[in-house]
Parts: structure tokens; C-alpha cells; sequence
């Protein structure tokens, strides 16, 4: 049938020109964000792999051996210059582990907590709390550790077991880091435990089990993966904090596992090196972008096997 | 058994005769759920101590002076004025920026787009953006936004550039485009939080029930009629709480500010305005003031904590309390749309 | 012989003839051949039914029997499903709605849509009932507001709501919402009205007004309803279609559905051996 014979009614195609309009609008702002990542990549690689133009990228002139593997983290332009990232990876690991040491039993016990025990008014006055905790900022955290934890409760404690501990440390910052991303794993491990089935508790709870038996034997195993999921999303979390680890952590690249000593990350290598005055195309500057590379896979692999778990659990209960 | 006049256990009863196991299996279970409630409250202490810990500290420095002074390298005069200021015009771009084009991508994403494999792509992408650490949208800023301001200024240098806004003409005349500007800032910011505005207005639109949708449909509305006038209203109340949230985590952004170069020591708010009633005031100054260099307010507060004059201590803590101050009151306001729209939309 | 006895169907509502033979009427809506599927799984099989102007009919069968499915298609709702798929031919008023050429936003101008859950929405009772009339672009408020008074009034509605037009639909009954939804529909000005199970959430004094405005709407409109309630579709419509397993088994005017069925399957269903 032609358009010519179509009745009034149905012939009468307002002109929607300007809804096509919106839609590819709209999907400008979708297709944003693939931009971003494309970009972020693009930035990363072009100063870090191979440089376009008369700049020197800066894998042109260290050796990925070298980085990968060098023990010495010394960024000065010069023969002088030593780039292995063995150091900050080494700082970036043991904040991240004690952020870790703090938060997953801390925060699965405030999961457990929440929905298991709490009563719903109980419930409603904890995550609101939860929720301010994980709202206040780095700095606040950071200086929250250098001026509170480490003098007043870190050094006595210390003290007493006769060791000595750094005015800027590992430790601290790893504990208010553990503090920050408490919550995160604390929310996730929530929504993750309470996906668990009613009837597999109340199976327990007809079997004769006491509370701890279902949460302990029962809901948590059954929500391992999703709490490690959560877990995992923390932790790459904790790996990319920066400011708190900035302040309390200190600036010293040291190949070191002694969380009493400062330590260098790779997240506040870059805030230090970005507020000194080299050039914006010496070495020095350039290894921005080798560790931001590094930070980026590191974070983004750890996501992914996370989201990929996560993904994995839900199907199971859904 | 302590008491000398209970009664003998019957040995034949199944609950009585129960035996040290049972017993110390409930024993168990309690001091597990001792440990779980520790857990928890031990997050509500931290917080308390936290407080307490920074409002004593900045006793001392805290004082109305504190927000009326710009930095100085005299502890008791130095205050937050330019890091407010900065945050105030930083958050200000980065809302403008952010919102749009964040409900824009969720309504996208949720109302309009099929499930094709460019959709999926894009959803992936956002949950991974998600994790990004926010010192990586800092490269990306000093390295796009910050080159370009720079290619910018140097364009400009020199010349007179003509601003209009709405029905009027500004000339803004031998005014320098700085590098470090605020609208670097804020697009950066922008990245930053986008993918959380994305999510928290995904979330919202989809607690709208789909009929709705179907009804509005059914009675000859447009899909785009339908999401205007149903289902953007609709979300409105969990998207502007969402948005509030997610936008207010971006003043407590300081790692991507610096990165960019922003100020760590200034006396200059933005424009130079440092007065609200400038705002109606110099014109030229507003217009002036996305394009000046800024500090912000957790930039100054970091700067501040590692100064090695104790006296600065006091300053710092100054500083977060008025930080935290405003955080608060902003999600307060998240937390009342909240409250208000729960009551009146029902479905 | 009757199978069943004529008094055992319960009297009409006013206004519908349960005897009187449309096939002499003009067709409104014309189906053929009908095949529609969700993805692999067939959900309609080869379906043909001819609705005559200005009556009721009424789509009964089993739950899963393919009579709202059927009912979706006629103002092309089913469209929003993705991997919904559909082949044959459907005219309404000569026009194959099939056709890519037809916009299927006036579609469903022309062909309303009443759900089963009544679906206000959280708006001021006047803004519902000008909604339709407002995205086909009427802005005087006037026309509106005539517009709002003689819809309500045609939904019977009006005397209830005139004092608080301002107030939000949400506010009223679920027998009025369902009202209001009826009403919002009539004010974009339809020539069909398609209502799937209408009153199957409401209780039966409701339900009783909601069927005697059928009876009053049905000289002005073609009416199609799918209903689970029999007593509903004997008392409502002029023409009564047995859906079963997705196939049309039987049509014809309701009255001889209802008491001499040609099928064995209607039969079984309507004296309530299954289903």
C-alpha cells in the first residue's frame, strides 16, 4: 500500500526530526565515556611507549627490563637516573595489604552485622554512618594519620614493644586507607550476602544450627565469591588511593616491607613529581606516564576478574 | 549449675539434657555476634574519634577570621577564603558540565538504547571507568585539557577577547587565560565523577515502573515525549540525590587538581572575587573567572599538613572542618530531596 | 438444542444486544493470518478475526492462550518487546497497520489502550486527562479544559472528581483510577478502544460500573476487551472469541458461544471443565 491511499489518521507522520536530534545527542554523551577510556589510553601510551614527534617517550629510553625489574626508584634526568618500579609497587602492596589487614574484617563483620543481626531501625542509623565514613575525603584521612594515628596511638603502642617508628609511615597510611574502603566492602558484601537465598537459612535453621552456624557455615560460604569480588574491588581501591598516602606515607622510594618506615606508592610518586619543577618533557616527567600505565593495569585487571566473579555469583542465585 | 536449690535435670528431657556442646555452641554464637557488632560500631568510633580528634585541633585557629582570610605564611592569619572560592567555581563547571551530560548518557542508556553490542561495550566501559583511580584523570587532564588551555592562551595572547553573555557584551581586555584555570579543573572533575552520575541516574530510572512508560505510549505520547514529560519527572527526586552525592565527592578531590598544577599557595581567589555580592557586581570578573588559576580547598588543606610549623596543625584542622562542614550540608540537602520525594511518590 | 440452558448466562448490560448478528456490520478491525512469535517460540498461530464497528468483543481463553498478545498487536504495543516478531495482516479501517508507513504513535491515538492494572500517573487528575490531548500538541487551555470535563463525564467519573481536579490521581480509588485511565484514553479521541482485563483488580461494585460504562461506550466506540471472568464477557460483549493454546478455536455472537458452542474445546471452557 502507498502512503497516497493511507487514511487521514494514519498518514498525518508529524515531523519527529528534532526526537532523532535528541537521540543522537544522547548518545554523544553515551559514546563520552568510551572517549575517555580511549583517550586515557592514548595519553598513557603516547608519552610512555612511543612518542609521536621529537619527544622521547619514555619507554624509548628505559629498558621495560629495567623498569619492570630495577630495585632503585631514583627519577632524575641524567646518567644519575634509576627507574625500576620495584620500590613503589613494593609501598604501593604494603599499604594496600594492611588497607586490606583493616578493612576485610572489619568490614565483612559490619556486613554479617547488618544483615543478619541488625534490626532494620538499626540498619537505618549504620549505613547512613558507613556512608558519611566513606564520603570524607582523602586529605581529611590523610592528615587524620600523620597528626592523630601515628603520634598518639601508633608510636605509644610501638614504643612499648621497644620499636621505633617513622614520623611519615607505611602503617598508618595503610590504616586510614583500610578505614576509608571499609565501607565499600562493607555495601557490597551486604547486597552479595543478602542475595543469599531465605531458604538456605531457614534449611540451617530447621537442622538445629545457631545463628553463627548459618552465618558462619552457611551464608558466608555461600556468598565466598561475591565477598571476594567485593574484597578485590577494595583493594584496587586501596591501591589508587592517593592523598592519605601521600601525607601519612612519606616520599621515600625504599624497597622495603617494614611498614614502620616511610614508603613510597606509585599513586604518591606521581603527586610528588607532578609538584616539582622539571621540564615537561625530561625523563623525570615522563616516568609519570610509565607508572600511571602501571597503576592503570594494575587497577583496571583487578576490576575485571572482579566484575567477572561478581557476574559468576549472580548467576548462580538469580 | 550454680544455684545449691536447683532441681535436679531430669536426664530423659531432649533440651535440659543438653549437653556442654550445645552450650558452647551458643556461646559461640554470641561472642560471633559480639565481634560482628563490634565490627560495625568500632566504624561509628572512628568516626567520632575522627571528629573530635579534628575539631580539638583546630581549636585555637578556627575562628570567623578563618573564612574571611586568603592563605597566609602567618599561621594565625592564614585562611580559606581562595580554596572556597576555588572549590565554589570548580564545583559550579563541574555540575554544569557533569549533570547533563550524565543523565543525558543514563537516559541513553536506559530508556533508548538496545541491547546491541556498541551498548555493551559502552556499559563495560562505564563500570570499569568506575575504578579508575582518580590521580589517572589527573594525567589525562594535565595532558589534554591543560595543553589545550595553554595552545589557547597563547592564541589569545595579546588580543582582546570579546565574551557575550546573554544580551550583553563584555570586553575582556588584556585578561590572561591561565593554563591552570578552572574550567581545566573542572572538565577533569568532570571525568572523575561522571561515571557515578552515569549509575546513580541508571539506578533512578529504573526504579520507575515500566507502566508508565507502556501507558504513556499506549495514549499516542512520542518515546521521547514519554521520557520527558513520565519518566524524567518521575526519577527526578533519585537523580538529583544521586547527582548531589556524586558531585559533592569532587570537592573533596585533591589528587587530580594537583596533578593538573593547580595552586597549592595563593592568596587570589578566581576573578578576584572574593565577595558574593561581587558576583552581581564585576561582571568582567565572573566572566573572568573560569579562566583564572585556583587552589581548592582539600589543595590547601594538604598543603597546610605538611607544613613543619606545628602552629599550622591548627590550621589544617581548620580547614577540614569547614570542609567537612560544607560536605554535610550538601548531603543533608541530598538527604531531605530524598526524604520529602519518598513521601510523596508512592507507586 | 442448546447445550447449555440460555438462563444459566447472566442478563446483559444495558446497551450491548448479545444475539443480534454483526457480520452485516462494517468491520473496524480485520486480522488474517495472523502469526506472532517472542523470539523461536510461537505464541499465535494463524489467527483471523474480523471486530465489527460500535460493539464489544471479547477475547476469552486460558491463561498463556495468546488473547492478550493478540489484543497487544492490534495498536502494535508489542513493538517494545524486543525479539517480538510478527506476520499476517491486521486492517484497521482498511488500513494494514503492518504497513512500515503507518507511524505507530498516531496508531495508537486512533486505537486506546486500557490496562489491567490501572496506571495513573503521579500527576494531578486534570494533567492525566490531558496528557493525551497535550503530546498531540493542544496548548489552549480551554479546549483542555472542555476536553477533561466531557472525557470524565463519558467515564462516569466526572461527579467524583469535579472538586478536585488538582489533587494527584493517586489519590482516588482503584476503581476510580481505572475510570480516570478509561477517560484518559477517550481524550485522545479514539475510534477503538482495547482493554485488557479491565477489572480484574478491582472489587465487584467497581467492576460493575466499569462494565455498565462498556455497555454506554460501545455506541460510540469498537471495543475490545480480554477478560478471564466469563460472567463479564457474556454480560459485556456482542461478540465473543475462544482463544485456546494460542489458536483462534471459535467466534461468533456471544450469545450462541455462551449456549450453543460449535467447538468441543469452547464448550469444555465455558462450562468450566479446564481453564
Amino acid at each position: 500500500m502507498t502512503k497516497a491511499t493511507l487514511p487521514a489518521w494514519a498518514s498525518q507522520r508529524v515531523s519527529r526530526r528534532h526526537e532523532k536530534l535528541i537521540q543522537v545527542v544522547l548518545f554523544l554523551c553515551a559514546a563520552l565515556s568510551v572517549l575517555t577510556t580511549a583517550a586515557i589510553i592514548l595519553v598513557l601510551l603516547g608519552n610512555a611507549v612511543y612518542a609521536p614527534g621529537a619527544k622521547k617517550a619514555f619507554f624509548e629510553q628505559v629498558s621495560l627490563w629495567e623498569f619492570l625489574t630495577g630495585t632503585h626508584w631514583k627519577p632524575v634526568d641524567g646518567p644519575a637516573g634509576r627507574f625500576g618500579v620495584i620500590p613503589l609497587l613494593s609501598g604501593t602492596v604494603m599499604v594496600a595489604v594492611i588497607a586490606s589487614l583493616v578493612s576485610l574484617p572489619s568490614g565483612l563483620g559490619a556486613a554479617i552485622y547488618m544483615s543478619e543481626y541488625a534490626s532494620p531501625r538499626e540498619r537505618e542509623i549504620l549505613k547512613p554512618i558507613l556512608e558519611i565514613l566513606a564520603g570524607i575525603p582523602s586529605v581529611v584521612y590523610g592528615f587524620f594519620a600523620l597528626k592523630f594515628i601515628t603520634p598518639y596511638i601508633l608510636k605509644p603502642a610501638l614504643g612499648l614493644l621497644g620499636l621505633e617508628l617513622g614520623t611519615f609511615n607505611a602503617l598508618s597510611a595503610g590504616i586510614v586507607v583500610g578505614i576509608m574502603v571499609t565501607p565499600l566492602i562493607a555495601s557490597l558484601s551486604e547486597d552479595v550476602i543478602r542475595s543469599v537465598p531465605r531458604s538456605l537459612r531457614e534449611a540451617a535453621y530447621a537442622l538445629g544450627s545457631t545463628r553463627f552456624d548459618v552465618s558462619a557455615r552457611v551464608v558466608v560460604p555461600a556468598a565466598l565469591s561475591g565477598i571476594l569480588a567485593a574484597f578485590l574491588l577494595a583493594f584496587s581501591r586501596a591501591i589508587g588511593e592517593t592523598m592519605a598516602v601521600v601525607i601519612a606515607g612519606g616520599q621515600q622510594p625504599i624497597a622495603t616491607l617494614n611498614p614502620l618506615r616511610g614508603a613510597q606508592t606509585m599513586t604518591s610518586f606521581m603527586v610528588h613529581a607532578s609538584t616539582g619543577d622539571s621540564a615537561a618533557d625530561s625523563i623525570s616527567r615522563m616516568s609519570i606516564y610509565a607508572i600511571g600505565i602501571a597503576l592503570f593495569v594494575i587497577t583496571l585487571t583487578i576490576n575485571l576478574i572482579s566484575g567477572w566473579i561478581l557476574r559468576r555469583y549472580r548467576e548462580v542465585y538469580q | 549449675m550454680s544455684g545449691q536449690n536447683a532441681p535436679e535435670k531430669p536426664a530423659t528431657s531432649f533440651i535440659s539434657g543438653a549437653d556442654q556442646l550445645i552450650r558452647r555452641r551458643l556461646l559461640l554464637s554470641r561472642v560471633f555476634a559480639w565481634v560482628c557488632r563490634l565490627a560495625t560500631y568500632s566504624a561509628l568510633a572512628v568516626l567520632v574519634v575522627l571528629l573530635v580528634a579534628i575539631v580539638y585541633s583546630s581549636i585555637g585557629r578556627l575562628a570567623p577570621d578563618f573564612v574571611t582570610n586568603t592563605n597566609s605564611t602567618n599561621p594565625a592569619k592564614a585562611g580559606i577564603l581562595a580554596g572556597l572560592w576555588g572549590s565554589f567555581w570548580l564545583i559550579l563547571f563541574t555540575a554544569l558540565f557533569s549533570v547533563p551530560v550524565g543523565v543525558g548518557s543514563a537516559v541513553y542508556l536506559e530508556e533508548i538504547a538496545k541491547d546491541t553490542f556498541l551498548i555493551r561495550i559502552i556499559k563495560v566501559n562505564l563500570a570499569n571507568l568506575a575504578g579508575v583511580p582518580s590521580i589517572v584523570y589527573g594525567i589525562l587532564g594535565y595532558t589534554v585539557f591543560r595543553t589545550s588551555a595553554a595552545a589557547l592562551a597563547v592564541l589569545f595572547d595579546g588580543k582582546h577577547v570579546i565574551g557575550v553573555l546573554g544580551l550583553f557584551k563584555v570586553r575582556l581586555s588584556k585578561l590572561p587565560i591561565y593554563e591552570d584555570n578552572v574550567l581545566v579543573g573542572a572538565l577533569t572533575l568532570t571525568l572523575v565523577i561522571l561515571p557515578t552520575v552515569i549509575a546513580a541516574s541508571q539506578e533512578a530510572l529504573r526504579s520507575v515502573p515500566s507502566s508508565i512508560r507502556v501507558a504513556s505510549l499506549a495514549l499516542g505520547a512520542t518515546r521521547w515525549q514519554t521520557i520527558w514529560r513520565q519518566v524524567i519527572p518521575a526519577a527526578l527526586p533519585g537523580i538529583s540525590t544521586g547527582v548531589i552525592l556524586s558531585t559533592s565527592r569532587a570537592i573533596g578531590e585533591a589528587a587530580p587538581l594537583i596533578m593538573l598544577g593547580a595552586l597549592t599557595y595563593t592568596s587570589m581567589c578566581p576573578g578576584s572575587i572574593d565577595s558574593p555580592v561581587e558576583l552581581l557586581t564585576k561582571p568582567t570578573q565572573v566572566l573572568h573567572a573560569p579562566l583564572d588559576q585556583f587552589t581548592a580547598m582539600p589543595i590547601e588543606i594538604y598543603d597546610w599538613s605538611k607544613q613543619p610549623d606545628s602552629r599550622f596543625t591548627q590550621v589544617a584542622s581548620s580547614g577540614i572542618v569547614v570542609l567537612l562542614v560544607v560536605l554535610l550540608s550538601i548531603n543533608s540537602v541530598a538527604m531531605i530531596v530524598r526524604h520529602y520525594a519518598s513521601r510523596r511518590l508512592r507507586w | 438444542m442448546p447445550t447449555i440452558s440460555p438462563g444459566s448466562v447472566p442478563p446483559s448490560v444495558a446497551g450491548v444486544d448479545r444475539n443480534l448478528d454483526m457480520s452485516a456490520h462494517p468491520a473496524s478491525i480485520q486480522a488474517k493470518h495472523l502469526n506472532f512469535f517472542y523470539g523461536e517460540h510461537q505464541v499465535l498461530f494463524d489467527v483471523s478475526l474480523t471486530v465489527p464497528e460500535r460493539s464489544v468483543t471479547a477475547l476469552i481463553g486460558p491463561s498463556g492462550c495468546g488473547k492478550s498478545t493478540f489484543l497487544r498487536t492490534l495498536n502494535r504495543m508489542n513493538d517494545l518487546i524486543e525479539g517480538a516478531r510478527c506476520q499476517g495482516e491486521i486492517f484497521v479501517e482498511g488500513q494494514n497497520i503492518m504497513d512500515p508507513a503507518v507511524d505507530v504513535v498516531l496508531l495508537r491515538k486512533h486505537v486506546g489502550m486500557v490496562f489491567q492494572k490501572s496506571t495513573p500517573f503521579p500527576k494531578p487528575i486534570f494533567d492525566n486527562v490531558a496528557y493525551g490531548p497535550r503530546v498531540a500538541g493542544e496548548k489552549n487551555r480551554s479546549v483542555l479544559a472542555d476536553l477533561v470535563e466531557s472525557c470524565l463525564k463519558k467515564a462516569a467519573l466526572w461527579e467524583e472528581v469535579k472538586d478536585r481536579l488538582t489533587s494527584s490521581a493517586m489519590s482516588l480509588s482503584g476503581g476510580q483510577q481505572q475510570r480516570l485511565c478509561i477517560a484518559r484514553t477517550l481524550a485522545t479521541n479514539p475510534k477503538i478502544i482495547l482493554m485488557d482485563e479491565p477489572a480484574s483488580a478491582l472489587d465487584p461494585a467497581s467492576t460493575d460500573r466499569i462494565e455498565n460504562l462498556i455497555g454506554e461506550l460501545c455506541a460510540n466506540y469498537t471495543i475490545v476487551i480480554v477478560t478471564h471472568n466469563m460472567q463479564q464477557a457474556s454480560r459485556v460483549s456482542h461478540q465473543t472469541a475462544f482463544f485456546y493454546k494460542g489458536k483462534l478455536v471459535e467466534t461468533g455472537p456471544t450469545m450462541k458461544i455462551f449456549t450453543h458452542p460449535s467447538e468441543k474445546q469452547t464448550e469444555d471452557y465455558i462450562t468450566g471443565r479446564f481453564g
